[in-house]
């Protein structure tokens, strides 16, 4: 167990492209950290760079207390588990789980107790002279998690593990996996592009867009107080509503309205307020006039999706609310307003 | 899984009937002659042939020189089948490591593949030059005075280096395709678990590569002992003399040049044994041990 630091860390590919711009964060001991943003954004860059399998341009990576820069992959005590699972095709899953602990001169009698045991915790034990072939997506996921745990390494990697699942498995290895990191208490980072699994499964999320940082937060900080409008839009389903307003004498008006509501930041001038779809109520009454063009049926929930003022707009609402298309109007909640920076997205 | 079945017996028997012409034209009907013939002695001018029973064996069984032959041969598919395969694979290693110029790198390596076998041996003619080959000069370095078409051991060393170096490339090209087949990701996990790089060469990507390995092994020993004719043929200039030869240029050099067809069939039908016995074995004991993905 481990806690992991990356103090200005960079990559520059040879052929020039800056996949990760200079980057620091701490990872705390026993904690689950997942890396989010859209494809390209260097989150599987950086988790490469702490796994040992590519090269640090600048910067010191920390694991534990030991600088781990030049440090071999299989020295950094850490395990990984890959998108394609990364199986050994051409060995047993119970060799596939010992191969690790086989070339770290462990005894025999010693690999084959501990690969029992990981194959109980994962329920795998009547497979264990299966070939990866053999086995279905999801078991094989599951031997990836054994030939993790049974190293018991101070840093788990975890690169997109679930995206090759479907969506019934993905949601019950999701809770495996958490289930199992809480259990063993094992340092986490895990890379994903899906906003879910972020928010389902992360102590702490840290959100990169284009190799940067854009926000470092627990799901709930970065669900509640997004740090751009990048964040606001890409975590959260449906994303957050981004409409102009305008900002006057502590008090925002969206464009085309006179209704007032109390700024939350002290501004003056054009904003991009952001709204979340659940703080909107509909109200007959309200002056803020939201024409429905979609109905979209969810069970428990149902999205609305429009426009006011000509901008996209969005409203969940509950299911025994009614709703139909056409206009209506609409009451945001105050404290739920978000102001940010025209120009840079940036939170006000 | 449910059968498609033909309603008349002609249709599959046409459709297998090119197929099976082919195989019966062009093998069966010559191994049955070569079979036949190996029965009997042949008039060197063509005016009849004499029942003689299992003789033309006998004689080869009894024979010294048949016995050197079939040894060199053997030793020689041993040599070229090993140096060409463990060659290629090393250049395919390194190639598929190299990254900037990776594609020059790798057409300069097959290029040798174009190459024409009678070709490969006048170009080893001149490597071998008894005044002016570079080669010759290199071991007269080290105190062997080299003298190719004369020496014995000269010349079975430059079949054997003609032979490798004709045939480096087709491994090359299979092992490097096999070796970027294997998921990237397998290896990095083999990184993470295992720190030798040689140790996970040989746990992870040869057996990962084994079925192409075995392919080629196949392919490498019928090519040094059938398609190396030419090259033996140009390295020896058609003087056998005190030269080393092959059991297939001595099935040739007894038939054509020793018109002793009897005898020269007899010996073709012992290679189609040896050949169908070593197929058996490679399939039966090697093929076990390989898994293919």
């Amino acid at each position: 167990m481990a806690q992991v630091s990356l103090e200005g860390i960079r990559k520059v590919y040879p052929n020039g492209y800056n996949a990760v711009e200079t980057t620091s964060f701490n990872i705390r001991d026993g904690e689950f950290v997942v890396l989010v943003g859209p494809s390209g954004c260097g989150k599987s860059t950086l988790l490469r760079m702490i796994a040992g399998l590519e090269d640090i341009t600048e910067g010191v990576l920390k694991i534990g207390d030991r600088v781990v820069n030049d440090v071999d992959p299989a020295d950094r005590d850490i395990a990984m588990v890959f998108q394609n699972y990364a199986l050994y095709p051409h060995m047993t899953v119970r060799k596939n789980i010992g191969y690790g602990l086989k070339n770290r001169g462990i005894p025999a009698s010693e690999i084959d107790a501990k690969v029992q045991d990981a194959a109980k915790m994962l329920n795998l034990t009547e497979y264990l002279d299966r070939k990866p072939a053999q086995l279905s997506g999801g078991q094989r996921q599951r031997v990836a998690m054994g030939r993790a745990v049974v190293r018991d390494p101070a840093l788990f990697l975890f690169d997109e593990p679930l995206s090759n699942l479907d969506a019934k498995l993905r949601n019950q290895m999701r809770i495996e996996i958490k289930a199992l990191q809480r259990r063993l208490g094992t340092t986490a980072v895990y890379v994903t592009h899906d906003q879910v699994e972020a928010m389902t499964m992360a102590d702490r999320i840290i959100v990169l867009n284009a190799g940067r940082i854009e926000q470092i937060g627990t799901p709930s900080e970065i669900y509640h107080n997004p740090a751009s409008t990048f964040v606001a839009s890409f975590m959260g389903a449906p994303p957050m509503n981004l409409i102009d307003a305008q900002v006057d004498q502590g008090q925002v008006r969206i464009n085309g309205y006179n209704r007032v509501m109390p700024a939350p930041a002290a501004h003056s001038g054009p904003v991009t307020m952001g709204i979340r779809p659940e703080d909107v109520t509909l109200n007959a009454d309200g002056d803020i006039r939201f024409h429905v063009d979609i109905l979209e049926e969810l069970g428990a929930h149902r999205l609305l999706h429009g426009a006011i003022a000509d901008q996209p707009f969005t409203v969940m609402v509950n299911k025994d609310h009614a709703a139909d298309i056409g206009e209506t109007g609409i009451s945001l909640k105050p404290d739920a307003l978000r102001l940010f920076d025209m120009e840079t997205g940036q939170k006000l | 899984m449910k059968r498609a079945g033909f309603d008349n017996i002609w249709l599959p028997v046409a459709l297998l009937l090119p197929q099976l012409m082919i195989i019966a034209i062009f093998f069966y009907w010559p191994a049955g002659w070569a079979l036949q013939s190996s029965f009997f002695l042949q008039d060197p001018f063509g005016f009849g042939s004499t029942y003689v029973g299992a003789e033309n064996y006998t004689s080869l069984l009894g024979n010294d020189q048949y016995k050197r032959i079939a040894w060199f041969t053997v030793v020689f598919s041993v040599l070229v089948t090993f140096f060409s395969l463990a060659i290629a694979l090393l250049l395919a290693v390194k190639a598929d490591k190299v990254l900037r110029g990776a594609r020059t790198y790798r057409t300069l390596l097959m290029w040798v593949y174009a190459i024409a076998p009678p070709v490969a041996g006048f170009l080893g003619i001149l490597f071998f030059d008894q005044s002016t080959g570079p080669l010759t000069k290199f071991f007269q370095m080290f105190g062997w005075d080299f003298k190719l078409g004369v020496d014995y051991n000269a010349t079975a060393t430059a079949m054997v280096i003609v032979a490798v170096w004709k045939q480096i490339p087709v491994n090359f090209i299979f092992f490097l395709s096999g070796l970027q087949s294997i998921p990237r990701s397998v290896r990095e996990a083999a990184m993470i678990d295992n720190r030798s790089a040689t140790g996970r060469f040989w746990q992870v990507t040869f057996p990962l590569l084994a079925p192409t390995a075995f392919f080629l092994l196949i392919i490498n020993i019928t090519y040094a002992l059938f398609d190396t004719f030419g090259i033996i043929d140009a390295l020896m200039k058609g003087e056998p003399g005190n030269n080393p030869m092959t059991l297939v240029y001595k099935v040739y050099i007894d038939g054509f040049r020793g018109n002793d067809l009897g005898g020269s069939s007899a010996q073709s039908v012992v290679l189609m044994a040896l050949v169908l016995i070593l197929t058996v074995f490679q399939f039966r004991l090697l093929e076990r041990r390989i898994h293919y993905t």
